[in-house]
Parts: C-alpha cells; structure tokens; sequence
C-alpha cells in the first residue's frame, strides 16, 4: 500500500531524513517511533503529499504523493490536532464527510463511534484535548482509508481511551487499512503493531517486530531477591553480585543465564522469601536501540 | 467540485457569523450610509440633481475608502489564521484542492460584504426616499451601479487581503501588511497623483500618463465609473469634467481585470504556503 525508498529530505545544510526505506502492507499496523526532531512528522508530511522529498520516492498504492488518488485513499491525523473553536464538533465532521464527497449524515455514526455523541453539538472551542483528538480520530475514520496516517494518535488520550482506539484500528486493519503510527515512546504504542520502525537523527535504525527488537537490544533482566527474616547477609553472601537496596537484593542477568540464576535460587530457597525476574521495559529497549545507533 | 467549495463556502459563512463579522460590517455600511444620506444632501436643488442621485455621489466615496478597508479586515486572516491554528495541514492532505478552499472562502466573504452594501445602501435609498418621494426614483439606477462596483471592488480587496494572508503566514504580521496596502492604494496613491500632477504642470504626464495611472487603480476605477456614468451624480460631486474625459468603458473593464489578477495573486501566494 505504502512504498518509501531511499527518502531523503534537507532543510538547507541539515539532514531531516536520511535514505529512509519502509513499506507497509495492506491490514499492516507499523508504529514509527523516535525522539522529538527525529523525523517521523517530515516522513509523514512527505508521504501525505505536503512536503516535497529532497531524494527518494514514495508511492500510495501505486500513485505519487498528494495527488488526487493518493488523498482520495489516505486518512491523516495530524499532531497536535486543532479546529476552527467557532464550530461544533458534528459541523466539522459533516464538512469532512462532503470534502470527501461522502454524505454528511454519516457524521452522528462516527462522532458515536468515538464517544463524543453528546458534545456534537458543542463548539470545539469548548472541548478538552482528548474530545479534540477524538473529533481528529473521527474525521480519519471517515470512508475506510486504504492508508491511515496518524501522528502521535494516542498523545492526550487517558489509558482507556488508548484502549478503545486501539481497537478502532485493530478493527480496521482487520478490513485491509495499512497503518503507519508515530510515537516517541515503544510504551505508547504498547504491543499492538505488527511491526516498529525506528528512526534516530533521521536515519532508520531498527525495523521489525516488538520480539526482534528486544532480541537485537540484548538488554539483561533484572532479578530482584527478598530474603527470609534475618538472613539478609548470609543471601548477600552466596550472591556476591547483587546489590542490596532497602531489603531487596537486585542483580542483572543476561538472557542466556537465566536457568542457571533460577537453579541458584532453587538451591537457596530457605534463604528467599520471594523473587521476580523482570524484563527490561520497552522504553529500556527503545533508548538502548536508539543510543546504539548513534 | 462544488460539493466541495459550497460545503467551505457554508463553514465559512458560520464562522464569519459566530465571529461576529457579518453583524460589525453591517453596522458599520448602515451608520455610515445613514449619516452620508442624512447630512450630505441638504442643498439638492442646486446641483439640478435629485436627492438619492446625490447621497450616491457621497456614497461613492464611502465605497472608494470603506469597501477596501472592510474587505481586507474580513480577508487577512484566511491563511494565516489557518496556518496559525494548525488547521491547514489537514485539509490539505483532503481531496479538495487549494482554488476550491480560496474559492469556497472567498465566496462566503463576498455574501457577507454584498449583505453589508445592500443594506447599508438600502438604508440611504431609503432615506432619500423619505425625505423627497417619488423624485428620489431618477437615483436608482446611479445607486444600483454604485452597489454592485462596490461589491465587484470588495471582491478585489477581499483576494488581495487572502494574498496578503498567504504571504505573512501570520495573522499578526498580515494584519500589519492588510493596512499598509490599504493606505498606499486608497490614500497614498491619490496623494502621489495629485504631487505629481501639481509638479508636472500640465505637461506630458498630466494628459497621457495620468487618466491610465488613475484607471489603473481599482478603488480610483470604482470612483470614475460611478462618477461618469451619471450625469446627475457626476454633477452632485463637482468632477463631472474630469470624471468624464475618461471613456466609461475603461474604468470597468480595470474593476473587471483586478478582479481577475487579484484572485490570481491570491491562488498563486496560497500555492507557494508550505504547511
């Protein structure tokens, strides 16, 4: 649906976008992550048409970049998302639904959709951040996009909220929608997407899924130990690694060394009163694949 | 495609309401044409005019100073306020194209504008009507020109001002720009046609350049159209002779042509808005 080869864009002497490849296939939801200036809204203003690349080609479903065919078949969601204050949320939608030449009376079904059916008739002006994003996720559901292009789509949404949207787009990429999501936090955009491209400094360094990414980060674990009452030292002792904070003792362990780490604490259980094994946190991951590139 | 332009057109037009817009340019046609009509055509019989002939020779130079200012107060921010507000990106990555959004918003402006001329000009029919009767009747077809020049020449302005719009980016920076272009065209101009008239003495620039210079200027064009196409209101203002040494059709086809090249200037500034 989407192809972008070698793109590039300059500002002047700087590099915003550096040779970046991706492509996503219909029903593919592919989350773009990256630091603020990293280059995910110029990549998405260039695939949508308003800026013109420097180098690089971009194809939506065969068409070039903002034309007729290609806005006919792409949804976007800009960051930061603003109306005019003046009109209500149901006139916006109504306006949007016959820009795309659809018929406004499908505008109270999709504000419904996004649970703003009761403030339709307010201004905008009125709304919080989060009903502005919801009024921005209605009008990009407008018609079935082939290609949905949202930027920072969960920014301003409470975790429920993030839920509910996440499964208006697991919906539509049920039905064939390829989605190309910015964030800048792995956390964000949760497990939820089949693939996570990253993008540092302009460049892409890591495109795959959530479990080949954790795999090239290679972080260790975290195992955090509590000891039975009264035998701290002698658990520190047969730990030597481990740091004691408070009365946990914690120790990294690689993910090759896990078994050995757990038969070490099968052998002193008398000693443990409890243990976890954490995995690094997906911004653990994110920030450790960043910095590595760099 | 006009789907499209009359769904912006509809927007704008509520917006321009809620804002206020439509109600403040009425009030300010209506107050002014109620005190042109009202104090400026006590000597009428002097002229050998009728009185609405006379109220429009005032009106006119109503239209030549408030139609510009009110068109380009309407128009400066229909970029830039875009632009500032976050809104453009958006309907540009919707399949409507950049002369359909100037299209739709410059019609919704227009409506308002006439709405405003309309009835601010009504109003002084009316009041010519009132004070003099059935006499009043011969200064229709004077007013109707003055009405609908007046609306061709807000339609100049209003391009102009979404021009300007397009170029500043920013409201603030437009607003400043909408008001300098209206002081060079509609005050500074005439003062530069008038030093160099007084200090070419009659010469070469006074005969050949100076009628085309004077035409070329659509608020000066709106001016010596009405003017000269009437005798009655030609007389009421004193510049029948100079009003009419120009042929009529001139003056109308430059209203005509800003029209054009101002609308233009506007799709070809709005093309050159990165968002």
């Amino acid at each position: 649906m989407l192809h972008i080869s070698n793109l590039t864009k300059r500002y002047g002497g700087q590099i915003a976008l550096d040779s970046v490849d991706l492509s996503i296939a219909p029903g593919e939801r592919v989350a773009l992550l990256g630091h603020n200036g990293a280059g995910k809204s110029t990549l998405m203003k260039m695939v949508l048409g308003l800026l013109a690349p420097s180098g690089g080609a971009i194809t939506v479903a065969g068409h070039a970049p903002g034309s007729r065919a290609a806005r006919d078949l792409t949804a976007y969601l800009p960051e930061n998302i603003a109306f005019h204050p003046a009109l209500t949320g149901r006139e916006q939608i109504r306006h949007f639904l016959r820009l795309r030449g659809r018929p406004a009376s499908e505008a109270d079904g999709l504000l419904d959709k996004v649970g703003l059916a009761d403030a339709a008739r307010q201004r905008i002006g009125t709304y919080s951040k989060g009903m502005r994003q919801r009024v921005g996720l209605a009008q990009a559901l407008i018609g079935r996009a082939a290609l949905m292009v949202l930027d920072e789509p969960t920014s301003g949404l409470d975790p429920v909220s993030r839920r509910e949207f996440y499964a208006l787009l697991d919906d539509l990429a049920a039905n064939g929608t390829a989605i190309l999501m910015s964030s800048h936090a792995l956390s964000e955009v949760e497990v939820r997407t089949d693939r996570i491209a990253i993008l540092s400094k302009g460049r892409k360094v890591a495109d795959g899924s959530l479990s080949a990414l954790r795999a090239a980060a290679a972080l260790p674990l975290t195992v955090q130990l509590r000891p039975q009452p009264g035998q701290a030292a002698q658990l520190a002792a047969t730990f030597p690694e481990a740091r004691q904070i408070g009365e946990i003792l914690t120790l990294a362990c690689a993910q090759s060394d896990k078994s050995e780490i757990l038969s070490r604490i099968a052998a002193r259980r008398t000693l443990i009163e409890d243990f976890d094994f954490l995995p690094p946190s997906l911004d653990d991951i994110y920030v450790q694949i960043s910095r590595s590139a760099a | 495609m006009l789907t499209r332009i009359l769904s912006t057109f509809g927007i704008e037009f509520a917006i321009a309401l809620r804002n206020r817009w439509l109600s403040i340019a009425v009030v300010m046609m209506v107050l002014f044409s109620l005190v042109l009509s009202v104090a400026g055509s006590a000597p009428s019989g002097e002229f050998g005019a009728d009185r609405l002939s006379l109220t429009v020779a005032s009106l006119t130079s109503l239209s030549v100073y408030l139609m510009p200012l009110m068109a380009l107060i309407i128009s400066f921010d229909a970029i830039a306020g875009e632009v500032e507000r976050g809104t453009l990106p958006l309907y540009l990555a919707y399949p409507v194209s950049r002369g359909e959004l100037l299209i739709g918003k410059l019609a919704a402006q227009l409506v308002l504008i006439s709405i405003a001329v309309c009835l601010g000009y009504g109003v002084a029919a009316a009041v010519a009507f009132w004070f003099s009767g059935a006499e009043a009747i011969a200064g229709l077809p004077a007013l109707w020109r003055l009405v609908w020049t007046s609306i061709l020449l807000g339609a100049v302005f209003l391009s102009l001002g979404q021009m300007i719009s397009s170029l500043a980016r920013r409201p603030s920076g437009a607003a400043g720009l909408a008001i300098g272009l209206w002081l060079i065209a509609v005050v500074l101009y005439d003062l530069g046609l008038l030093a160099a008239i007084v200090a070419d003495d009659g010469g070469a620039f006074t005969t050949r350049v100076f009628p085309w210079l004077l035409v070329a200027n659509p608020a000066d064009a709106l001016r010596i159209y009405n003017l000269a196409a009437s005798d009655a209101v030609g007389a009421a203002s004193g510049l029948a002779g100079a009003a009419q040494s120009i042929a009529l059709w001139k003056p109308l086809a430059s209203l005509l042509l800003w029209v054009i090249l101002a609308s233009g200037l506007a799709r070809l500034a709005f093309g050159r808005v990165k968002p």
